[in-house]
């Protein structure tokens, strides 16, 4: 299948075509960063998963705001250094993560016990440090959570992250579900992608909300049938061609001074930001 | 005897896929399942090929029985894999990997095969099948021609004995059609055994020497290619051909039997 990148204005359809053009463009923008020659991308992937996992559990442990921006500082750097455009990092993660994230922090602003200083107009709601504290450490630390393992998604081939895992003793059954899942996405968003230019191929004038409502309704039960049927047979193809759930590789991982250099990097800066931030 | 079914029978949810089924294929030889669709082609390739087992009755492999216990051996499997490989219907199921080279070199790698082996059995394969020049590309993003001869070539890696094909014409245009079939008969070289699930009877002669007629789970027929297509009743019974009604110039209505190719269907 050839993907076009025709965009254009219009109904309800040509929208969803164009949200699937644009899911199917990241895949492949993901595809083709994690083959480049960035900085993360020359790490052994084992090094990436350890050394990044890492700071996300430094993130998870700190307590100092300042602490947590500066290992975001730190990921930003890593990006800019392995090529990875902060443009997409953006639109892919911190604007996406802002709202969700705001929802559950931003009850604490008002909820968070201690020094007021400022009061909400109308409902009187006081606004306290600690809460303004509170909220901005939970946001902080969402964003920068998620932009490691963004990081670690743009900068590795998907099945190296698959074998690294395995090498850090993750269970057969959840790498191959994690391996499959990639596979899945991308059939997923093919049978959808016909789907709609079929129906649009079919389809003359506006639609009412109602009509609109009901084909993405039957469309969605097409697809769940559709995808649960392609799901199965391929791993039944992995299965006839000998996967029995262990991830093998012609690419051997190899240990050198640079990864040595990288994985001591990622170990000083986790547990120096936890000595210093907690 | 290479494959042995008795009194097989496996259903999906509310469709009876095989009935009872009877049937044994010789090693060395060349045969077509023929049948409608919905007939049962299918599913028995997949159970030939051990990716799923009878709800009744067996099936052999070479005098062993297939059964899920056996499978659980890594052992058999992998002797079984090495020597049996399926190439499906729709080769998008079939291409999971992230370029055409990696695909090539996944099944060798299962089977844990040394890893400067499998690059140069990869890189003879590609050259065989005349997909060199698409090594590094990803799979997804070929054409369904390519996509095809990949998947065929993901599966002849092995250089497997028994070869199994769910209709591998379809889709493709004439030309692609006749080198596939061109290749498969040079890569059998008389040796191979190659299992055919088709409803193309064009070019039957070539694929196969003994057909299996297949008509809702049970065996309708069997015999040679060119016993099988003399036997218009039978054909039509079995929905491989129909009546093919057209008016001459002259205003005479003419009827005759009328076979699709896979690129008709």
């Amino acid at each position: 299948m050839k993907w076009g990148h025709g965009r254009h204005r219009g109904g309800f359809i040509e929208h969803t075509i164009d949200a699937l053009y644009g899911a199917m463009e990241r895949f492949l923008y993901a595809e083709n960063t994690a083959r480049g020659g960035g900085f993360l991308q020359r790490i052994d992937p084992r090094v990436k998963v350890g050394g990044l996992l890492s700071l996300i559990l430094a993130v998870a442990l700190i307590t100092r705001v300042w602490a947590i921006a500066a290992i975001l500082v730190v990921a930003i750097a890593l990006a800019m250094a392995s090529l990875i455009s902060l443009g997409e990092l953006a639109a892919r993660v911190w604007l996406p993560t802002l709202p969700f994230t705001a929802v559950v922090a931003i009850p604490a602003i008002f909820l968070t016990p201690g020094h007021v200083i400022w009061r909400l107009p109308v409902l009187d709601l006081p606004v306290t440090a600690q809460g303004i504290h509170s909220a901005a450490r939970l946001i902080l630390r969402v964003e920068t959570a998620v932009t490691l393992v963004l990081l670690l998604v743009l900068s590795t081939p998907w099945t190296h992250v698959l074998k690294a895992l395995r090498i850090f003793r993750v269970p057969v059954v959840f790498v191959v579900i994690l391996g499959m899942t990639c596979r899945y996405i991308l059939l997923l968003l093919e049978t959808a992608h016909e789907l709609f230019e079929s129906r649009k191929s079919r389809t003359v004038g506006a639609m009412t909300a109602g009509e609109r409502r009901r084909i993405a309704v039957a469309n969605a039960g097409v697809l769940l049938g559709r995808t649960f049927q392609l799901s199965n047979d391929v791993y039944l193809a992995m299965q006839s061609r000998g996967f029995r759930g262990e991830v093998y590789l012609l690419d051997d991982f190899e240990m050198r001074r640079w990864d040595w250099a990288a994985l001591l990097s990622f170990a000083g800066v986790a547990l120096l930001s936890i000595w210093l931030g907690r | 005897m290479l494959f042995e079914l008795r009194e097989v029978t496996y259903s999906y949810e509310r469709q009876t896929a095989l009935n009872q089924l009877n049937l044994s294929i010789a090693q060395g030889s060349r045969v077509a399942l023929l049948g409608a669709n919905g007939s049962g082609k299918s599913t028995l390739l997949r159970m030939l090929d051990s990716l799923c087992f009878p709800q009744a009755g067996s099936v052999h492999f070479q005098g062993a029985e297939l059964t899920e216990e056996r499978f659980a051996d890594d052992a058999f499997a992998f002797a079984f894999r090495r020597q049996v490989g399926l190439v499906f219907q729709n080769p998008d199921v079939q291409l999971f990997n992230p370029t055409v080279f990696d695909e090539v070199a996944f099944s060798p790698l299962q089977l844990r095969w040394p890893k400067a082996e499998i690059r140069e059995r990869v890189d003879e394969i590609l050259n065989r099948m005349r997909i060199r020049h698409l090594k590094d590309r990803v799979p997804h993003r070929l054409s369904g021609g390519e996509k095809k001869r990949v998947a065929l070539a993901s599966v002849l890696v092995l250089d497997p004995a028994v070869l199994l094909l769910d209709e591998p014409t379809a889709g493709l245009d004439p030309r692609s059609q006749s080198q596939l079939i061109d290749l498969l008969v040079d890569w059998a070289g008389g040796v191979k055994s190659v299992i055919t699930a088709t409803h193309d009877l064009a070019d039957l002669a070539d694929i196969a020497d003994r057909c299996f007629i297949l008509d809702s789970g049970r065996l309708a027929a069997t015999g040679p290619p060119e016993e099988i297509l003399r036997d218009r009743e039978l054909l039509e019974r079995t929905n491989l051909v129909h009546a093919h009604r057209h008016r001459h110039a002259s205003g005479k209505v003419h009827s005759h039997p009328h076979m699709h190719s896979s690129e008709d269907l």
